[in-house]
């Protein structure tokens, strides 16, 4: 029981793993998306839309991916071809997403496909308790702790995380020196998409395989309230999902046995814990100084 | 700071750098006009001008930022177009700006490395840093955050950082405006050893007995024009600012301060305020008092707690206690701002842009932000358009305040004149006080002659002035007595007339105690006797 529990709790926060982490590269670039609701539903119905026609599962995955990437990109045409508000264009591409997403889902709902194939280690699965909790899982769980692993390693280790990092803590400087702050953000902002669109492609295809409309039910916030919980460190947000994937869960099974305790006060508690990290980060300056963007949500125009 | 600079030899080899026929134009502005240059290698020449001048638009374009509309750049006896940073930076062209370009979340090390071309691992590259510090003896440690530097150490950090791409020319903008003297003569130390390796030095300033010391020769810029290039130390400094107005520059005549010892108009007692953020100076008992008729400078380098000291001065910042800060005998401890105003106050904070005036508001709602408590602009809580509109012109016709056109955003006026335009509207009150900070930071010498004459003026009339100044030659030239400010502690107040620079300039860096403070008590019978 208490297996079965942690397991959906684990499946639960895939999808956060991959849409926060995406936008923590597009928010390390110095830019604010605030429509990852949106291109995760656009990756999730695409997703299933092609996951039900092709019968591919991967091609589902790969549909998402591209979908999210292209919604993405419509926001990166705005924000950094024309320098809209950041903040207005990510609402908008919410809305945006949450309405393509019903209109063309409209003919899948009620659908419904087969999950991917869980890939059970050899020997070590068979490990007891760790063995199903830590070696049995789909392959796109896996895939989300490499990709943490990954943009750590990035941001840490590499010449284009060091870029990436300049150019979202000064634009201007970055520019002075000749690099691409534009061509660099835009780069960010579809490998955000992308991420969304995985996150949004594993809840039709894993998490409940049907599609129904605006399914992310806000997963796409928690997502961005993830990155600041994060304090923009790749790892922590793998914390952070287990965490805001277990409140999740725990609504749930609270509502099942019964608690006293109201289910919207849980659903609340992500973003009440969002907020308590912002205050403790905004009091250590030193802190705050080396790991937030400086130039987050402030629009680049060259030649100033 | 004394060695006299050799003199310039023949110009047989090709120049470094020759621009000749420069032009670029911005919408109806010429910003650069015809303008012909040269610096031969090694050399270490100066740029000199106003605000405004072109000198900016002109090394933009040396160093790739911007392109020019006309006229032509050889590099080595080679026609070239130098079409980014980076392109010139290839060529052997490195820039130091004023602002500094550092990225402050990230260590000395990763902000030397994004400048330079290559992959060279961070442990290497580290160790290049510490070998160069040792041997031009610059201090700089590369892991280090660029965040808890002081000014002067990012601008070393600027420095190394044009200096491991081993250039052939080094612009440097401003450079000195951050440093204390000693640092100064530290850095021109560094830029001679610079010059005698081979590196030609572009250096921009606006301080000219520096230039005098520093370079071999001056290129002076005057409303875009190239007015001359002169050998520096043959012209004096007043030569060389008639040479970049345009015409005869007067000569502030500091009067005496009266012997008998007048009201004192501002007095603040034991000021102490506990650090708000880990990188806020604390202050430390602080004690001062300024008279009617006289202008109090407070010198000392950025950081040493002016801002503090500021917000602690106009109100933005209030502590607890009774008859700590006093206007004419007054207790606004406990006041704000606008009380504080309507004590007889004005203050004219450091930053024109955002703080002592919002740039995307007209000169009129600017008039207006300072004045509504004092009465005359609003009426039963409406404003009175027309009267901050006059406000406004006058204040921009008695101080000089050239406008783009009718009440225009604040944002339109370049910084001398917005800044004539802030000082303005304070003293155009006729405040009992004044207390200002930076009053001429980044400003032209025409705008910053006016605004000095303009407190003078103010003080003579029988106000207190406290002037918080980096500037030195600025305390100098009008300031009666002098206090420094270093790590949150002010010294006890000298006659300026009796202390010389170097004794300041050891206050402000802190290698000298500052005799009695913060114990006043003793200090008040201290050297101003």
């Amino acid at each position: 029981m208490l297996e079965d529990l942690i397991l959906t709790v684990l499946m639960t926060s895939v999808p956060l793993v991959y849409a926060a982490t995406g936008e923590l590269i597009v928010e390390r670039s110095g830019v604010l998306n605030l429509g990852v609701e949106g291109m995760m539903l656009m990756g999730a119905v695409a997703a299933f839309g092609v996951a039900m026609v092709s019968g591919s599962l991967v091609l589902g995955v790969f549909a998402g991916a591209v979908a999210g990437m292209l919604t993405a990109g419509l926001f990166g045409i705005l924000v950094l071809g024309f320098a809209t508000n950041q903040v207005a264009t990510g609402l908008a591409l919410t809305i945006f997403g949450t309405g393509l997403s019903g209109l063309v889902g409209a003919p899948l709902i009620g659908k419904a496909i087969g999950g991917l194939p869980q890939i059970s280690l050899p020997v070590l699965s068979d490990l007891p308790v760790v063995g199903k909790l830590v070696f049995s899982h789909d392959l796109m769980a896996y895939g989300a702790v490499v990709m943490v692993a990954l943009v750590a390693w990035f941001l840490k280790r590499t010449r284009g995380g060091l870029v990436l990092r300049a150019i979202g803590d000064n634009h201007d400087s970055a520019h002075a020196l000749g690099y691409p702050v534009l061509g660099v953000r835009f780069m960010a902002v579809l490998f955000g998409g992308m991420m969304a669109g995985l996150g949004g492609a594993y809840l039709p295809l894993m998490l409940t395989p049907h599609w129904a409309e605006g399914m992310t039910a806000g997963r796409g916030w928690i997502s961005l309230a993830l990155v600041v919980f994060a304090s923009w460190m790749p790892w922590r947000v793998l914390v952070g999902a287990l965490i805001f994937g277990g409140i999740t869960i725990m609504q749930l099974a609270g509502q099942a046995e019964g608690w006293t305790v109201p289910s919207q006060f849980l659903s609340m508690l992500p973003y009440l814990a969002t907020i308590i990290v912002l205050v403790l980060i905004s009091r250590n300056r030193d802190f705050a100084l080396a790991n937030s963007p400086a130039c987050l949500g402030r629009a680049f125009h060259a030649g100033k | 700071m004394n060695g006299s600079p050799s003199p310039p030899e023949p110009a047989l080899s090709t120049p470094l750098l020759a621009a000749s026929g420069i032009f670029k134009h911005f919408g109806d502005f010429t910003a650069n006009d015809d303008v012909s240059f040269q610096i031969e290698e090694g050399e270490i020449h100066a740029l000199l001008g106003e605000n405004g001048a072109g000198k900016s638009t002109f090394v933009k374009m040396v160093y790739g930022l911007l392109q020019p509309d006309a006229g032509s750049l050889e590099w080595r006896g080679e026609q070239i177009a130098i079409r980014s940073p980076q392109h010139a930076r290839d060529l052997g062209i490195g820039m130091v700006f004023q602002h500094f370009s550092l990225f402050q979340a990230l260590t000395v090390a990763e902000n030397i490395a994004l400048a330079l071309p290559g992959d060279e691992s961070l442990e290497d590259l580290a160790a290049r840093v510490r070998q160069m510090s040792t041997d031009y003896g610059i201090g700089v440690d590369p892991d280090a955050r660029i965040h808890n530097l002081s000014v002067g150490e990012q601008q070393r950090v600027e420095i190394v950082r044009c200096l491991l791409q081993d250039p052939s020319l080094l612009i440097m903008d401003e450079p000195t405006s951050v440093l204390t003297p000693q640092e100064t003569t530290q850095l021109f130390e560094v830029l001679r050893r610079f010059s005698e390796n081979g590196v030609a030095i572009l250096f921009i300033s606006h301080k000219l007995e520096e230039i005098r010391s520093l370079t071999r020769r001056a290129t002076v810029l005057r409303r875009g024009r190239n007015v001359g290039t002169v050998d520096s130390a043959s012209k004096s400094s007043k030569q060389l600012a008639e040479m970049m107005v345009g015409g005869s520059v007067g000569d502030i005549d500091r009067q005496a301060r009266p012997d008998s010892e007048p009201d004192i108009l501002f007095e603040v007692r034991g000021l102490d305020r506990p650090p708000t953020t880990a990188f806020a100076t604390p202050l430390r008992g602080l004690s001062f008092a300024a008279r009617a008729g006289e202008i109090l400078g407070i010198a000392g380098i950025a950081g040493n707690g002016q801002d503090e000291l500021m917000e602690a001065l106009t109100g933005e910042w209030t502590g607890r206690g009774r008859d700590v800060i006093r206007i004419d005998g007054r207790d606004v401890t406990a006041d704000g701002p606008a009380r504080r105003r309507q004590c007889g106050i004005g203050f004219v904070p450091e930053e024109r842009n955002g703080h002592a005036a919002v740039p995307g508001m007209t000169l009129a709602d600017n008039a207006l932000l300072t004045s509504h408590s004092l009465g005359g602009t609003v009426g039963r809580g409406v404003i009175d358009s027309a009267a901050c509109r006059e406000m406004a012109a006058a204040v921009s016709r008695d101080f000089d305040v050239r406008l783009p056109q009718d009440n225009p955003m604040a944002s339109a006026l370049s910084g001398g004149n917005l800044q004539k335009f802030v000082v303005g509207r304070e003293i155009s009150k006729r405040p009992k006080v004044f207390i200002v900070s930076q009053p001429t930071w980044g400003v032209d010498v025409g705008a910053a002659l006016f605004i000095r004459r303009a407190m003078l003026e103010l003080a003579e009339a029988g106000s207190a002035v406290v002037m918080i100044s980096q500037d030195l030659e600025e305390i100098f030239a009008i300031s009666h007595r002098v206090a420094v400010l270093h790590d949150g502690v002010i010294s006890t107040p000298m006659v300026t007339a009796e202390v010389t620079a170097e004794t300041v300039g050891l206050l402000m860096g802190g290698s000298m105690p500052l005799d009695g403070a913060p114990d006043m008590d003793k200090g008040e019978a201290g050297d101003t006797a």
